[in-house]
């Protein structure tokens, strides 16, 4: 059987070359998806019959007027949240990865991490009056502020990956050393808060919040699926993609706003979650192979599984204790990871 | 992706080299006596000298003894023994940010003195050190067995690779730990930010066979490293037993990484910055590297404590943190002037 399918629409000048395995992945994992968000939508304190989640997000009336209530303000936009942000750190991590070929990379290698949390960190612990609505914004700030740092501190007429990973490392560095300042020395009240914040959690998250995160996910995502031959290119190193016709700043460049973009604005959301950007595309590449056209759309649904399914067990692992979503996606996705290391060896 | 290419050595032949070491041994013995005689008491060299050749009992003297040269000589082992684990590493796994922090040795240390603090309630430095030791071999050795599971056996790649997904994996369950008690927080939070202040002699006995034989080995092994580092495949085609020689070298990193882990607590940095710096003076043969990473370590970590206690007079900063501030400027320069396109 052909190993390829190859989708080039006639009027618009694009063409993808996806591997045969992607559309019917692609539906797997939409599915999954789609019972993992019915199941977290359905759990919590206050739980709601699975039968009842579907009725009332089709906008059913069901027997209990306090489901819509429960469903449509409280946890569906929360676990929508999850979703996004899983995807938006997936399709991040996977262009880290690609750009800088190596595949310890992923956004916070870019520093964007370090940058947001430096931002939030001090917000929570050091001004605790302000209103935190202003947090995700210092956050988003923060990311920008340090990864443009970093591209203008690694710029030697040119960037280089290896460059950019080494001064990326310097910048997280200091921003964390001067997060971890007051870690050491805050109230230790604004302390804790502010762990939950680095642990990355979703918790009341609401409709305002996916709403400002969504145009991000969805430009941004977009861009760098139309940027995937590109990033296949620059896989190859810098001598072969120039060969091959890449404009090579300019394209990485944008494909580095772009992770930036989607990495930042998904930390500013929802705190940094750790982890899927690092380990969605690992699991894509499993399951797709390195081409980046059926990468990203699969490393990016992985990813959103991937923080949707954390999320409802960190809300029922330690019931009525919630643990943020980042450190289950650590704890459920490390063993994963190595079954996929060990299994890889047989192949 | 190879190791940052040395493109300019500073010292190439033996007797610059040997003459380099002998000038850093000065350098860093003058770094000691600094160390020793400054700080909030400012205490004369000549009383620092009597303390040690005649000691009388008073309170300068004291603080001499029990204060100052136990946390300069914890300061001068971490700095050497962090640096030369650094070394190690990445030339066995040839990466240039690998050091303890990625193979998961600072987390694991962390995760398990975190761990005896929330289920046991210790209290002590002496049993922190304890754990972090244990903790460290057991991250070290996991993430070593991990990585030689994945294709292709103990490649560079599966060896980062595992170390950084433990890493996120054992951080993660720090910080669960941390948000589940504030209690263990209060108690925790300066030991895990890295200091060198407030140890004593018997901590440093203590650990002291620990750091001593990890470098040891690691000086001893310079040669089979330096040929490692040039790739496996070469240097089993150079008749290398290679399995034997990375088990060795992972034996040094454990001994060195979790021994100053378990005095000082997880320092980053020092393991990743000077190495660089080393290389760019001696160039790639390991026999040179390791001692003179052994001296620019101490002497670094020196000065950064110097700094620590000095800076917000008289309160003081935990060197750990104030090493990245130091270092990650010079760090970004470094790579700069040496990674040019």
């Amino acid at each position: 059987m052909k190993q390829w399918i190859v989708v080039r629409p006639p009027q618009v000048p694009i063409s993808f070359h996806l591997d045969r395995r992607v559309p019917s992945i692609l539906v797997c994992l939409i599915l999954a998806t789609l019972v993992a968000m019915v199941l977290s939508v359905g759990q919590g304190e206050y739980p709601v019959p699975t039968l009842d989640v579907i009725k009332t997000v089709l906008g059913v009336e069901t027997s209990n007027p306090d489901f819509a209530f429960i469903v449509m303000t409280l946890r569906l936009p929360r676990t929508l949240v999850a979703w996004g942000v899983g995807m938006g750190l997936a399709i991040a991590g996977t262009i880290t990865q690609g750009i800088t070929c190596n595949p310890l990379a992923s956004p916070g290698i870019i520093g964007v991490n370090a940058g947001a949390s430096l931002a939030a960190v001090t917000l929570i612990v050091l001004y605790p009056d302000l209103p935190i609505a202003l947090i995700p914004l210092a956050a988003f700030g923060g990311a920008l502020t340090v990864a443009v740092l970093i591209y203008l501190l690694a710029w030697q007429g040119g960037s280089s990956p290896v460059q950019l990973i080494l001064v990326g490392v310097g910048c997280s560095l200091i921003a964390g050393s001067l997060t971890n300042l007051m870690v050491t020395f805050g109230n230790i009240y604004n302390v804790s808060q502010a762990l939950v914040w680095l642990a990355g959690s979703v918790y009341g998250r609401s409709w305002e919040q996916l709403m400002v995160f969504l145009p991000w996910l969805t430009g941004f995502g977009v861009l760098s699926l139309l940027m995937s031959r590109e990033l296949n290119a620059l896989q190859l190193g810098d001598e072969v993609a120039r060969s091959l016709g890449s404009r090579l700043e300019l394209q990485r460049g944008l494909l580095l706003l772009s992770s930036v973009a989607l990495a930042g604005s998904a930390v500013a959301t929802a705190g940094s979650i750790g982890f899927v950007g690092l380990m969605a595309p690992h699991l894509g590449r499993q399951l797709v192979g390195p081409s980046h056209e059926g990468l990203l759309p699969v490393a990016a649904l992985t990813g959103g599984f991937v923080v949707v399914v954390a999320d409802l067990l960190g809300r029922l692992l330690f019931a009525p204790i919630e643990l943020p979503c980042g450190i289950i996606t650590a704890i459920v996705g490390a063993p994963y990871f190595f079954y996929v290391l060990i299994r890889d060896r047989n192949s | 992706m190879s190791i940052v290419p040395a493109r300019r050595q500073l010292l190439q032949s033996p007797i610059p080299l040997g003459l380099g070491l002998v000038l850093g041994i000065g350098l860093l013995l003058v770094c000691f006596m600094a160390s020793v005689g400054l700080g909030v008491a400012d205490i004369s060299l000549k009383t620092v000298y009597q303390a040690l050749t005649d000691f009388d009992g008073s309170t300068d003297q004291l603080i001499i003894r029990t204060v100052r040269i136990p946390r300069s000589l914890t300061a001068l082992l971490v700095g050497s023994a962090v640096a030369m684990a650094g070394a190690i590493m990445q030339g066995l796994t040839r990466n240039p940010l690998a050091d303890p922090g990625i193979l998961g040795i600072n987390s694991g240390a962390a995760l398990a003195v975190v761990g005896s603090v929330f289920w046991l309630g210790t209290t002590s430095l002496k049993v922190y050190a304890g754990f972090a030791l244990l903790g460290a071999a057991i991250a070290a050795i996991t993430v070593y067995a991990l990585g030689s599971l994945g294709r292709g056996g103990l490649t560079p790649l599966n060896l980062t690779i595992a170390g950084a997904a433990f890493s996120a994996l054992v951080t993660s369950l720090t910080t669960g730990i941390l948000i589940l008690s504030q209690r263990t927080l209060e108690e925790i939070r300066f030991w895990l930010a890295g200091s060198v202040a407030g140890r004593d002699l018997d901590l440093v006995v203590q650990v002291l066979p620990y750091l001593a034989v990890g470098m040891v080995i690691a000086l001893v092994m310079g040669k089979q490293l330096t040929t490692l580092s040039l790739g496996e495949d070469i240097a089993q085609g150079l008749g290398q037993k290679t399995t034997w020689v990375k088990g060795i070298a992972a034996v040094s990193i454990i001994l060195l990484a979790g021994g100053s882990v378990a005095i000082a607590g997880p320092i980053g940095f020092v393991g990743l910055i000077v190495p660089h710096i080393v290389r760019f003076w001696v160039g790639v043969d390991y026999r040179w590297i390791l001692p003179y990473a052994a001296i620019v370590g101490a002497i670094l970590l020196l000065i950064a404590d110097i700094g620590a206690r000095l800076v917000i007079q008289p309160q003081e900063l935990p060197v750990g943190l104030v090493m990245p501030l130091l270092g990650a400027p010079f760090f970004i320069y470094l790579t700069r002037w040496q990674v040019r396109r």
